[in-house]
């Protein structure tokens, strides 16, 4: 899509206030806890403001820097996947009365309308996965897909990859390229803006943009191809597919299983991981139960568990299963990998496993077979 | 469109008990709509929910142009099965389903079939024999084997004894440990493959039972020339959402809910003695 025209940076919050007009909450970044964390939102004084993000295997800190830019970082720890996928929620309800009949009820999920500011390009690639998954033509999740039709994506292209960031290796960014309303380009003064659909067409007709210059333009085609060559991680170039395949029975997979806690934080904040659990939480009162589901990982015991047998009951078969998910059967399941380059898992993964770094190795194995 | 997620009413028409821990109840949803449209294949399996404790798969026993209850055949092992062995006549549950795909009907009809069982009261291959047996004029000759690991385990004496006296019908059973008196074979299921009177080569073959009996099962065909493609087989993972979404009962790229239960052996051969998969 064009450019529409250039928003300043102190008429910015109208941006907020022709969201609330149309009755979306908003939601963007702010700091919380030391990281940026994605929140409901009134104003851009909320914004991160002069912070960046430090991100190394196994670190994540958030430190000063002169840049005066809002967007001046990379991500959080999450992002859209616990808007549309609840880490937790009510499936449905059911009520035994006196005379033992059983009733089944379902609260429909509800969501108001809600626009996210600051959306990247990995976020939008992962919430396309996700939608391939839970809005499948063989079984929808209603929920899901309840609260994906309420969404306003407001995106916000990258300059400040953190170096744990490969989406330019996945094809996934750092420029976005598909399924917002808005896309912004952050610049000194201002934001550049492009929008696509209705929603995006309304939004833009109110904003009053101002024309944008041709050095503008320049600016963020410098911006965005310097934010593609600053990221230093790769995959290897190769069938990743076939390497992962041909190579379940490797050694390497134990070697991981002596670092690896199998804690599951590569899966939680992976934002294409879709795994939940369910269960029952019966009411004091004997009558009423809710049916509950929760996010869950393959790194769990009860992932694998059946009666009187764990079938993945070591490390090694763990993280096998998420690295052969991630980056083969995702293919065989929706014809394309399952990372898109977030680099989230490596750096909250707590004792510093790189996915790149394991299927580089992996790669070198393979060749030399 | 009904959320194939969550569960409907239904009520235990008929019970059981077939051995001291396995048992088989007749349901039947409350709403008689449902009961009209509900349809299944044999193979196919049900989400069986117990009121405050959760939900278990569970395959369907009975034919599917039988009467109008439908059947499971349920062994106890844990929470949930414990509590579904107490349900009485009348007594009110929660089903969705059927899920998943089924036993291979259309490519089996007049051709030889081989069904070799291996495990307590496998009810996959429980459906699909009790399918050929209504319909015995469809299929060619059909040869039972099935293994359990103590003879007591053994149970539908009855059926078996039944089966056994039937026109171009082949039983032969093992147990790895047997009590004195036991008339068949001691040891593995798959050392009575050589008794069995088909020609593998051209026969259909349906396998249920611990992956590695399978496995080894598939092996021994192999070798008298089966194909490959010719050979079915009913996995079992844990399920929590029977409907390709929670993640849990992944075999490799395949989701045992929605792609199995019953898997081509050709597609699932490299994978199907790997351990911690
Ligand atoms: C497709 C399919 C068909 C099946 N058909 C039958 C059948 O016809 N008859 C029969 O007796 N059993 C069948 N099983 C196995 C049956 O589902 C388990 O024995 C049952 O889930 C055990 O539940 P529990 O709560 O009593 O045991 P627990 O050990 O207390 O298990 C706790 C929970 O773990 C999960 N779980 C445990 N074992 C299994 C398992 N083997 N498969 C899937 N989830 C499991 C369930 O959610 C269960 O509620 C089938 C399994 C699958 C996958
Ligand atoms: S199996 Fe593991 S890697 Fe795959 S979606 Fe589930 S949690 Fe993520
Ligand atoms: S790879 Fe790291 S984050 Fe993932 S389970 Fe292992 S220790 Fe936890
Ligand atoms: S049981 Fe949930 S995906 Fe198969």
């Amino acid at each position: 899509m064009s450019f529409r025209g250039f928003l300043p940076r102190e008429r910015f919050d109208t941006l907020f206030s022709i969201l609330h007009k149309i009755g979306a909450q908003c939601i963007g970044p702010t700091v919380k806890e030391g990281a940026i964390t994605y929140a409901h939102l009134s104003s851009s004084a909320q914004f991160p403001h002069k912070v960046t993000d430090q991100q190394e295997p196994g670190s994540y800190r958030l430190t000063p820097t002169t840049d005066a830019r809002w967007f001046a970082w990379a991500n959080g720890p999450q992002a859209l996947k616990p808007l549309v996928f609840a880490p937790e929620e009510i499936l449905w309800r059911s009520e035994r009365n006196a005379t033992g009949t059983i009733a089944f009820t379902t609260d429909a999920a509800q969501m108001p309308l809600t626009a996210v500011i600051g959306v990247r390009a990995c976020d939008l690639a992962a919430l396309a996965l996700q939608d391939q998954h839970f809005l499948h033509p063989q079984g929808q999740d209603a929920s899901y897909a309840s609260r994906r039709r309420q969404l306003i994506l407001i995106a916000v292209n990258c300059t400040h990859p953190s170096a744990s960031c490969f989406c330019h290796a996945t094809g996934d960014g750092p420029e976005v390229d598909q399924d917002y309303d808005l896309l912004l380009d952050e610049l000194d003064h201002g934001f550049a803006v492009r929008c696509s659909g209705a929603t995006g067409e309304q939004i833009v007709q109110q904003l009053s943009l101002e024309p944008l210059q041709p050095s503008q333009l320049n600016e963020i085609d410098n911006a965005n191809r310097h934010a593609a060559e600053q990221q230093t991680r790769h995959l290897p170039a190769t069938d990743l597919e076939q390497v992962l395949n041909t190579l379940q029975e490797s050694g390497r997979w134990q070697d991981i299983a002596e670092r690896c806690l199998s804690c599951g934080n590569c899966t939680s904040v992976c934002p294409s991981c879709f795994c939940h659990s369910q269960h029952d939480v019966p009411a004091a009162d004997g009558i009423t139960s809710t049916h509950v589901r929760q996010w869950d990982s393959c790194f769990t015991q009860g992932h694998s568990y059946i009666h009187g047998l764990v079938i993945r009951n070591e490390t090694r078969f763990r993280y096998r299963q998420w690295l052969t998910h991630k980056f083969a059967g995702w293919i065989r399941q929706y014809g394309r990998s399952g990372c898109v380059g977030c680099g989230r898992c490596i750096t909250w993964c707590p004792v510093g496993i790189d996915v790149t770094e394991e299927l580089q190795g992996l790669t070198e194995e393979y060749n030399n077979a | 469109m009904h959320d194939s997620q969550i569960p409907h009413e239904a009520v235990v028409i008929s019970r059981t008990q077939e051995s001291r821990s396995i048992f088989s109840i007749g349901l039947q949803f409350t709403d008689e709509e449902l009961n009209k449209q509900y349809r299944f294949q044999p193979g196919q399996f049900n989400m069986l929910y117990v009121f405050g404790i959760g939900e278990v798969p569970i395959s369907i026993v009975s034919d599917p142009q039988g009467s109008d209850e439908f059947i499971h055949t349920i062994r106890t092992v844990g929470r949930v099965t414990q509590i579904l062995e107490q349900l009485q006549p009348g007594d009110r549950l929660g089903i969705r389903g059927p899920f998943g795909r089924g036993w291979p009907l259309q490519t089996l009809q007049h051709r030889d079939i081989l069904v070799v069982t291996g495990g307590l009261g496998c009810a996959p291959s429980v459906s699909i024999i009790n399918y050929i047996m209504l319909r015995r004029e469809q299929f060619g000759r059909l040869a039972i084997v099935q293994g359990v690991k103590h003879s007591e385990d053994l149970i539908w004496h009855d059926h078996y004894q039944q089966w056994m006296q039937q026109p171009d019908t082949q039983v032969l059973l093992a147990a790895d440990v047997a009590t004195h008196g036991w008339p068949w074979h001691i040891g593995l299921v798959t050392e009575l493959l050589p008794q069995v009177e088909l020609d593998i080569s051209q026969a259909a073959t349906m396998l249920c039972g611990p992956e590695m009996m399978m496995h080894a099962t598939a092996q021994m065909l192999l070798e008298s020339k089966a194909k490959a493609d010719q050979i079915w087989l009913s996995m079992e993972r844990n399920m929590q959402c029977a409907v390709g979404l929670c993640g849990h009962c992944q075999f490799g790229p395949d989701f045992v809910c929605r792609d199995g239960p019953v898997f081509n052996y050709a597609d699932v051969q490299h994978r199907l003695s790997r351990r911690g998969l």
